[in-house]
This record gives C-alpha cells, sequence and structure tokens, in this order.
C-alpha cells in the first residue's frame, strides 16, 4: 500500500486590537464585567445600521500586504445568516464572494483568502454538558460581539501536524510585528483551525477532510492535528472512508469528538450587506499599508540566512522575537566587527539567559545590556582576555548593573588565566584528584578530560583559559 | 383655535418665528386634535401619560431649538422610526412594549429644526402591507369613508395629516408605502432619492429600497420637511444628502419641462375614474406649458415581480433578530429552538410571516441566482429604462395608485391583488429614484359610491427633489385640489 501524506490547511481567525467594535463605537475588551461594552448597535437593536471601523480595515490591509496577497479594488460584505444566541443580528457580517484580498504567500504556505468579519458574543452554558443543549441556561456576554476579526485562509500546503504548528507561529510572529493583534491563543485573539486529510503520496488529488476546531495553543493545534492524521490513516488503512465533519478537539484528553451534524448544518443564505458599500481602496490606503510593513520574519530569517551567513536555527530564533533580531544588528553595527553568527549565539543564548534569570530571579521588569557592552564581552572573549566561562558570569551583572565591561572585568578580577607557569600547578592538582579521570585519558577517552578541565574551571572560578588547560593536561597525560 | 389647524405647516412656522403665534399654543391645538383620534391613525401620543416614558425623561413633546425653521411643529411620526424611550412596535406585536435606548437620526433632525413629536402612527406590520390591515394594533380607517382603508403602509401618517390629526407626518417608502397611501388620503407624498435621508434608526424592512419620507398638505410643506431631513449621516453608510439643500418651492409654470408617460404603466387594470383624474392632469401639465410624450420602459412591468422576491429576501434577514432573546416579547420555552419558534410563530403576523418565507426561500442555496440573482439584474434593467428615458424627459408621470381607496377586508385574502398596488410606486423605489404623489382630483369608486382622492405620481432623476418639488408646487396650484374628509367626501 502506498504510504499516506498529510494534507493540511489552516484557516486562522485573527481579532484586530483597534480601540473599538468593527462596526460601532464600542471599546474592545479582555475579561471586563459582561455586557458593559455594548450599544444599540452591537445588541442588534432595531433600525440600527453598521458603520465600518477605518483602522479595522487600515489593519486587515496590512495584514493583507504583508502576506503578499492581491488586494480587490471593491470588497463586498455580504450578511451569513444564521440563528444562535451569540450571533444579535441573527447575522455575520463577513465578506464572502469577493473577499478583501486574494492569492499571497508566506514561507511556503500559499494564502488562498484573507477577509474581514465581526466577531460574536461569548455564551456561557450552565450545566453538565458545557453546550446547549441539556443546559440549564444559557448566559450571553455581548462583550466580544463586533470585534473585528480576520480571517485568513492557507491552501491545503501543509504536509505534518509540526510543519502546522511551527508556520502558524510564524504567521502569529508575523501579524504580532505588524501591531495589529495581541495574537495570543489561549485569550482566543488568535484562533486557528485545521482542515486535515491524506492521501497516497505523491498524488495530486485532494482526499476528504475534516474540520478541527478549538485547539488554543501551538501544542494543542500540533497535538489535534497529529490525532486526526492517524485517525485518517487508521480508517484508510482499514479501507474505511473519511467522513466529511467538524471534530472538537478536547485540550483534557487530547481526544476529537464530532459536532452534532444538525449544529453544523447550515445554509447560511449569503447576502449582499444592502447597509454597508463595496469596501473600495483608495490608492493612499494601499500605500499606507505598504509603507507601514516592518521587515517581517520569512524576510528576515532570508536576509541573515544569506547575507549575514547565520545558521538557519540561529536566524529563526532572531526573526521570532523583533526586539531580539534589532538587538542582535546593533551588535553587529558596533566597532570590532564580530562574526554574526558569534553575535547570534550570544544573543540568543547567554544574554537571553541573563535577561531572563534578571526579570524571573531578580524581578527587574525591563532589564537590558546596552549592544556596545555585549560587543566589548564577545570582543574580550575573542581576544582571550577573558574566558567564555567568565563571560558568562559577567553578563548578569551588566544587565543588572551596567558599567563598562573592561572596569567590571578588572574589578571582579575576571581576567582569563593562560599563563602556563601560573596554570601548570593548578592542572597537576586537579589530575592528582581524579585519577580514574586521567587514566580513562591515558587508555583514550577523550571525553574523560571534561571532568579534569572541569576541576580547574572551578579551581579558577571560570577564568583559565580553557585552551591553554587542555593543552597542558595533553601533554602531561601523554 | 381651529384658525391654528387650519394653517399649512409653512404658514405656521413663519408666523411662530415672527412672534405672531406662541409655539406652545400651537403645538398644544395639535395635542389636542390628536387626542380626538377616531381612525386608530396614533398608536402612541405625546399627551398619553400612560403609555409612554418621554425620552431621556423629559417631556416626550420637548421640541427642539427655538428658532428652527420647524419650531413649534408637532410631527406625527410612523411608529417604525425609534425614539428614546418611546414606546415603538412597527405595527408589530413582536416589539410590544419595546421602549428603543436611541433616537433615529430623522426624528433627531426634526428636532433639532425645532419640531417635536406629537405621536406615533399605526402602520402595516413592518410596512409590509398596502391597506394598514397588516397592523398588528387594527386597521386605520380612511378618513373620506371609514369603511376604506387608508392605504399603507405609513396609513396612519397619512390618515392623520388627511384628517386633520397632525399638521403634517413621516413615514417610510419601500415600495410606495407613502405615496400609495397619500394618495388614497388626498395629501402630499414624498418619496426621496434613496440616501438622501438616514435610514439610521428606522426600523429596516428591505434595506435597499427603504426610505423616509414626508407626508404633508401641500408641496410647500413636503419641501420645508425634506429640507430638514435630508443630509448625510455618519451612521448611514448609504447616506449622502442632497447637494445645496432643499428650498421653498415657487415655479408658477411647466414651460421647456418635458414630462414623460410610460406606456408600458398605462395599461388595463387602471380604474375608469382614476384614469379620467389623471388623463384631465395631463391636460393641466399642457395648459401650464409642459411637453407631454410617451415614452418606453420596458422592464418597469416586472416590477412587482422583483420587487416581491428582493424586498421579501432583505426582510428574511433584517427580522431575524426578533428572536426573543435581548428585547421585545419572548414565548417561554424548555429549548432555545422552541423559544425562537414560539416568539415568532406568536409575534408575527401572517403577512410578514409570508414574506419571511418567500425572501428565505429565495436566497436558500440553489435558489439564489433563479431568483435574488435573477431579480437583481430585472432592477438594474428598470433603473437603466429610467435613465434612458431621463436623457430625454424631465419627469416620469403615472396615477400613484390603480384605484381610490378600497373597502377594507376587500384584498386581505388575494395577496397578489394587494401587490398590484404597487404597481405605479415599485419602478421607482428599485431604481432609488425620488417620486411625489399629490391630490389631483376625486373619482367614484368602481361599483359606485362618493368620490374619493385620486393621487398623481411625478418621477425625478436621482437627486432631482428640487426640481420635482418646482413642478408639482406648479401643478398643485394649477389643479387647486381644496377637498377636504368630510367636507366633498362622505364624511
Amino acid at each position: 500500500m502506498a504510504e499516506l501524506e498529510p494534507v493540511i490547511g489552516l484557516e486562522i481567525h485573527v481579532q484586530l486590537s483597534t480601540r473599538t467594535k468593527m462596526f460601532c463605537g464600542c471599546e474592545l475588551s479582555f475579561g471586563d464585567e459582561p455586557n458593559v461594552h455594548t450599544c444599540p448597535v452591537c445588541l442588534a437593536h432595531p433600525g440600527v445600521l453598521p458603520v465600518p471601523n477605518e483602522r479595522a480595515i487600515r489593519y486587515a490591509l496590512q495584514i493583507a500586504v504583508a502576506l503578499e496577497c492581491e488586494v480587490a479594488p471593491r470588497s463586498i460584505f455580504h450578511r451569513k445568516n444564521y440563528f444562535y444566541p451569540d450571533n444579535p443580528k441573527a447575522y455575520q457580517i463577513s465578506q464572502y464572494d469577493v473577499p478583501l484580498a486574494t492569492g499571497g504567500r508566506l514561507g511556503d504556505v500559499r494564502i488562498h483568502r484573507v477577509h474581514l468579519e465581526e466577531d460574536a458574543a461569548k455564551t456561557i452554558h450552565v450545566g453538565e454538558s458545557g453546550r446547549i443543549h441539556g443546559s440549564a441556561a444559557s448566559l450571553v456576554d455581548f462583550n466580544r460581539a463586533g470585534t473585528p476579526l480576520v480571517e485568513i485562509v492557507t491552501e491545503p500546503d501543509l504536509r505534518g501536524a509540526a510543519e502546522a504548528a511551527e508556520w502558524a507561529k510564524l504567521l502569529r510572529t508575523t501579524v504580532r510585528q505588524l501591531g495589529v493583534s495581541d495574537v495570543n491563543m489561549e485569550e482566543g485573539s488568535l484562533r486557528v483551525d485545521a482542515n486535515v486529510s491524506v492521501r497516497p503520496a505523491g498524488s495530486d488529488e485532494l482526499g476528504v477532510k475534516t474540520e478541527l476546531k478549538n485547539m488554543n495553543s501551538f501544542r494543542f493545534l500540533e497535538r489535534g492535528v497529529e490525532a486526526e492524521l492517524a485517525r485518517q490513516r487508521e480508517l484508510t488503512d482499514a479501507g474505511e472512508p473519511v467522513v466529511q465533519e467538524t471534530l472538537h478537539f478536547h485540550p483534557g484528553d487530547g481526544t476529537l469528538t464530532a459536532l452534532r451534524s444538525k449544529e453544523e448544518a447550515h445554509d447560511y443564505r449569503y447576502l449582499p450587506e444592502p447597509d454597508l458599500v463595496p469596501l473600495a481602496p483608495t490608492e493612499a490606503m494601499l500605500s499606507d499599508a505598504r509603507e507601514s510593513l516592518p521587515e517581517l520574519p520569512a524576510a528576515r530569517i532570508a536576509r541573515y540566512e544569506t547575507e549575514l551567513k547565520v545558521s538557519s536555527e540561529s536566524a529563526a530564533l532572531l526573526a521570532a522575537d523583533p526586539g531580539a533580531a534589532a538587538y542582535f544588528e546593533q551588535v553587529l553595527e558596533e566597532p570590532g566587527g564580530a562574526d554574526a553568527q558569534t553575535v547570534a549565539n550570544w544573543v540568543t543564548g547567554e544574554l537571553t539567559a541573563a535577561l531572563r534569570q534578571a526579570r524571573e530571579k531578580d524581578g527587574v521588569d525591563e532589564p537590558s545590556l546596552d549592544p556596545g557592552s555585549l560587543a566589548t564581552v564577545i570582543e574580550l572573549v575573542r581576544t582571550k582576555a577573558i574566558s567564555h566561562g567568565s563571560a558568562k558570569q559577567l553578563l548578569p551583572t551588566l544587565v543588572l548593573e551596567g558599567g563598562d565591561p573592561v572596569e567590571v572585568v578588572e574589578r571582579e578580577g575576571l581576567t582569563q588565566i593562560s599563563d602556563s607557569s601560573e596554570l601548570e600547578g593548578i592542572v597537576d592538582a586537579a589530575l592528582e584528584a581524579n585519577p580514574e579521570a586521567a587514566e580513562q585519558v591515558r587508555s583514550g577517552n577523550g571525553k574523560a578530560i571534561g571532568a579534569i578541565v572541569g576541576a580547574v574551571m572551578k579551581k579558577t572560578k571560570g577564568r583559565a583559559d580553557g585552551g591553554e588547560v587542555n593543552r597542558l593536561i595533553k601533554e602531561r597525560l601523554s | 383655535m381651529s384658525e391654528l389647524l387650519g394653517l399649512t405647516v409653512a404658514e405656521a412656522a413663519a408666523r411662530i418665528s415672527a412672534g405672531e403665534i406662541p409655539g406652545a399654543e400651537y403645538t398644544e391645538a395639535w395635542r389636542e386634535a390628536a387626542a380626538g383620534d377616531e381612525l386608530n391613525a396614533y398608536l402612541w401620543r405625546a399627551d398619553d401619560r400612560t403609555s409612554g416614558t418621554p425620552p431621556n425623561g423629559e417631556d416626550s413633546g420637548t421640541f427642539g431649538g427655538g428658532d428652527g425653521p420647524l419650531a413649534g411643529v408637532p410631527v406625527a411620526v410612523k411608529d417604525i422610526f425609534c425614539a428614546e424611550g418611546i414606546p415603538t412596535t412597527a405595527g408589530s406585536r413582536i416589539l410590544e412594549g419595546y421602549r428603543p435606548p436611541y433616537t433615529a437620526t430623522a426624528v433627531r433632525r426634526l428636532h433639532d429644526a425645532g419640531a417635536g413629536v406629537l405621536g406615533k402612527t399605526n402602520m402595516d406590520e413592518f410596512a409590509m402591507g398596502s391597506s394598514n390591515e397588516n397592523s398588528a394594533y387594527g386597521p386605520v380607517l380612511n378618513p373620506w369613508d371609514r369603511g376604506r382603508v387608508p392605504g399603507g403602509s405609513s396609513g396612519g401618517s397619512a390618515a392623520a395629516v388627511a384628517a386633520g390629526l397632525a399638521p403634517c407626518a413621516i413615514g417610510t417608502d419601500t415600495g410606495g408605502s407613502i405615496r400609495q397611501p397619500a394618495s388614497l388620503c388626498g395629501i402630499v407624498g414624498l418619496k426621496p432619492t434613496y440616501g438622501a435621508i438616514s435610514r439610521y434608526g428606522m426600523i429596516a424592512f428591505a434595506s435597499s429600497l427603504d426610505q423616509c419620507g414626508p407626508l404633508t398638505r401641500d408641496v410647500t410643506d413636503a419641501a420645508l420637511l425634506l429640507s430638514a431631513l435630508q443630509g448625510h449621516d455618519p451612521c448611514d453608510s448609504t447616506s449622502v444628502g442632497i447637494e445645496g439643500g432643499i428650498a421653498a418651492p415657487s415655479r408658477e409654470d411647466l414651460s421647456g419641462l418635458r414630462f414623460a408617460v410610460p406606456s408600458e404603466l398605462a395599461r388595463d387594470g387602471i380604474e375608469p375614474g382614476v384614469r379620467a383624474v389623471f388623463e384631465a392632469t395631463l391636460e393641466t401639465i399642457e395648459r401650464l406649458g409642459g411637453e407631454l410624450s410617451e415614452a418606453s420602459l420596458p422592464h418597469t412591468e416586472h416590477g412587482i415581480s422583483a420587487y416581491y422576491v428582493l424586498a421579501p429576501a432583505e426582510a428574511s434577514t433584517n427580522l431575524a433578530r426578533y428572536d426573543g432573546v435581548r428585547y421585545g416579547m419572548r414565548a417561554e420555552a424548555g429549548e432555545l429552538v422552541e423559544m425562537y419558534e414560539g416568539t415568532r410563530a406568536e409575534g408575527f403576523g401572517d403577512e410578514v410571516k409570508r414574506r419571511i418565507m418567500l425572501g428565505t426561500y429565495a436566497l436558500s442555496s440553489g435558489y439564489y441566482d433563479a431568483y435574488y440573482g435573477r431579480a437583481q439584474r430585472v432592477r438594474t434593467k428598470i433603473a437603466a429604462d429610467f435613465a434612458a428615458a431621463f436623457s430625454e424627459f424631465d419627469f416620469v408621470v403615472t396615477p400613484t395608485s390603480p384605484s381610490v381607496a378600497f373597502n377594507l377586508g376587500e384584498k386581505t385574502d388575494d395577496p397578489l391583488a394587494m401587490y398590484l398596488n404597487d404597481f405605479f410606486t415599485v419602478p421607482m423605489s428599485l431604481a432609488g429614484l425620488p417620486a411625489i404623489s399629490i391630490p389631483a382630483g376625486l373619482a367614484e369608486p368602481e361599483g359606485g359610491g362618493p368620490r374619493l382622492p385620486v393621487g398623481f405620481q411625478i418621477a425625478a432623476p436621482a437627486f432631482g427633489e428640487q426640481t420635482l418639488l418646482e413642478a408639482a408646487f406648479a401643478l398643485e396650484r394649477e389643479i387647486g385640489f381644496d377637498a377636504r374628509p368630510g367636507k366633498d367626501g362622505d364624511g
């Protein structure tokens, strides 16, 4: 039997971080008391009309442009009709056959479409089922009703659960960098649904897909898709058909259950929204969106790899954190001309650790280290003025107290010991204290040298020149 | 007192602003007159302290700016306009007891011009009807003959003005709902261009067709109200207003103006009496120097068919919000769907249900193109017909309604016959054009009886309201219609 290949497409909802709702002046909120951010418009009182939020349109255009989409000259709002208590008008204003933008790309994944719509209210069902069926009572909080949403639909270009989660992270970083959304999966400002199917590897045809919902973290996204792929493979291997359905992910046990077919059998009776005119972005709006684009992660990764010869792993780490990337580039501009990969290693490694420690252990709100200081530290290591180990000790001090690295090195006595005469005695003592390790090294186990080096470093508080120490040990044991 | 009630709004406003009449006295005279409503024209009146909480806790009869053009003028407002704190039902059981938390832009604009709300007038439920018999609160009676309908859906507004229960009124017109009742009650009714007046706060029936407009005693009053009502509203993305505003009309002749009679609309089904008044009016136009021609608007014949797909389709989604969850009536039930069904079954009347079903069907997957899509194409062609006609002519004229006021109950069992009342008014609605109905004379109904008013409809190009009002003013003056219910009718 031919091997089965996963085919995955994602549907992403991004809550825009505008000040007000999509079609009225109510403020957006998260976690406020229920039903305080409402008005006749978002409660769908008789006679009200929607007025589109200019900023939401701008944000949506920025997303469309960042995803390299073609923006429609006149996109159309539609009414998507269905009855549910979280849907006050009994229709959601969305876009249907002429969306805001189509045909883009992010990384290796093609974007099918990007459109604007409004979010529903929140329903809370009291009772065991947790669903409206069989609940003792249902409560509706309209604070969220009318929050601007951008829906992004990809082509089915993803080939694995981990790949899907990785790509979703890239999308999150991209949108976060635009500054148009909090993109927080736990809080629901980023929601990722997955369309999953399998097919014989190499086939061009698409298998029957299922839609996965309620995966509110990247880990759950990966687990949900993984579980569904396993289920579909099992069915296919057993010669049974995959049924098209919507599946609900349960974070507790990682299982998927089908929504009742009654709940999803909707005829939305789409109707062009007569209360709104077509959305026709002006040239000024488009160029504004284009000009406001920062360098996005995908472009940044490519530039770091090709121009700066940084490893793809380091490039991805830096691009995922716009602040770290900016810092990295500032260090590179400092005199001294440190190697880009070395700087990347320091920024994503020791510096990140030092900053985290300052934040978490020392309670410093916004720890920082000026780029010039890190450049100096790297230079001190390169010229062997201090050891790598001393540099690791030095960073937390600099992060917490600042100051000139050279002076701190002097003050703390961190200068590297590379003078053999000074090191010889210490090395000899270490060999004596570790006869077993010494014996192993002698008999050809190179790894055993670590214990002896460690002893030297302990004695010198990390100040010993590692290269010199290695040389001395090997000399004595040869 | 009765002398005050005899004044037109323009006359009264001029005297109030000149300090010749105290505004309060004028208002009080009309409140008393409105209190004498025997036609079921009002659903709520400002003096009715038991049934309404005034907006903002103030007197609901409060009037706006003291020196506005409508200072001291009380206006009868169709119950489809929201006014904060004032019961607003749209003629439906489902909104019984509903008090809006906000005020419609049209009402606010009247208030800003110095006017106040005299009362809320009865109407066909959600503006669906041509006889006012679809009101959940009982039909309005025609002041000319209480056995007959006043037309609809703005029947309460038309009857109130015709019967001297209000100096002027506002209503809404989706397919003829201002013009047809104005015609049947012998007053002036103007449907402005789509987009001239904000729809914010006007309870939606068919959003792409609904338009607010005045119902008045004469053309000058219609111009005065339109002037106050029109204008772009940031709360209504489809509103644009009328460039240059509206001035009081003053034209005395029609020389140089070209009037077209559509050959397709001058067909069978027009009552002989209505036809006679229409033809006499055409002669009046010529006498005033206007030129008459026949024009072809080939697609207007299909107006009714297209309208009864498009309007119900929009209505089916507009009325979906009445679900018992947030306001209005709720039928208690153990399950959500049961609650929805019970609320809507009890809350809506038959005609509303019929149209929701028609519209839901027309939008259903697989039927959309055959119904909604096709009706939209007809609509586009009708608009193109008018555009072609207006490249040659200034106005298109028709009778407003094929008949004079008909008997209560006469057409209630025959929806198609009822829908044909809108035959002459629907095409302009579909094309979004301004059209006015002015009383042109009296005619005997088919089957005999005392003579009843006949309306004459004039339609103009989009945003051509000023020219339209000028022509209507000149024609009104020459016709000299001065019949009043109870004076020339049977009372």
